[in-house]
């Protein structure tokens, strides 16, 4: 299940989809909205998505996955639109035969996904706002 | 030919556009187009990144253009 969504993301439809009678694990990351980032207060964010891009490099990351650990099921939902404090921002599910094994392919998609997937964050403040990343 | 490019995040906010398009001769590369973004809009410069994607795939600066292809600039990008 690859996914870049402007409706809120159902967690348990991605759990679903990654259920499998070869996995003994499964390792779910949830990315939420906090309400501060380097000592200000943000407000809300605001994802923009390159959506055709984005599904190809998320596929991409399943794939490259499958290939460096015995994943056998794996889902990548990506949220867009304006999100709130609490906001479920992304997930990623990976089922495979041992934990070890999810809980390094998991933290390995998500690390990837932050440097490779066209998504873009504005973090809106009180006083202003700022797509994160742009500047040096 | 002339190029429609696709604009995100930073991008569109400096350009105050979702969409540019540009006319550049044949045989322009990724480079090129780069460079015609950087003159007319130099605030670009200052962003830590800025890279083209040529039909939903990273391209290098050498690649050249072809009038069917789908261009957009990518900055930095900050999803998760």
């Amino acid at each position: 299940m690859i996914a870049v969504t402007d409706q809120p993301i159902d967690i348990q439809a991605c759990l679903d989809a990654v259920q499998s009678e070869r996995a003994g694990a499964v390792d779910v990351f949830i990315g939420t909205v906090r309400n501060h980032n380097n000592a200000r207060s943000v407000v809300r964010l605001e994802y923009e998505s390159f959506d055709s891009m984005a599904i190809r490099k998320m596929t991409e990351l399943a794939e490259e996955a499958a290939r460096r650990w015995p994943v056998e099921k794996i889902a990548i939902v990506h949220r867009k639109g304006v999100l709130s404090i609490g906001d479920v921002a992304v997930v990623i599910a990976v089922a495979t035969p041992h934990r070890a094994e999810s809980f390094e392919a998991c933290r390995w998609v998500i690390d990837t996904l932050k440097q490779v997937v066209p998504i873009w964050k504005k973090e809106i403040y009180d006083d202003g706002e700022e797509w994160l990343e742009a500047h040096p | 030919m002339e190029l429609t490019v696709h604009l995100f995040g930073i991008t569109r906010d400096i350009t105050r556009k979702s969409r540019h398009t540009v006319v550049l001769e044949e045989g322009s590369s990724v480079q090129d187009l780069l460079r015609r973004f950087y003159t007319e809009y130099p605030e670009l410069e200052g962003l830590k990144s800025l890279v083209v994607a040529v039909n939903d795939e990273y391209a290098e600066p050498t690649q050249v253009l072809n009038i069917r292809d789908e261009v957009a600039l990518i900055p930095p990008v900050s999803g998760g």
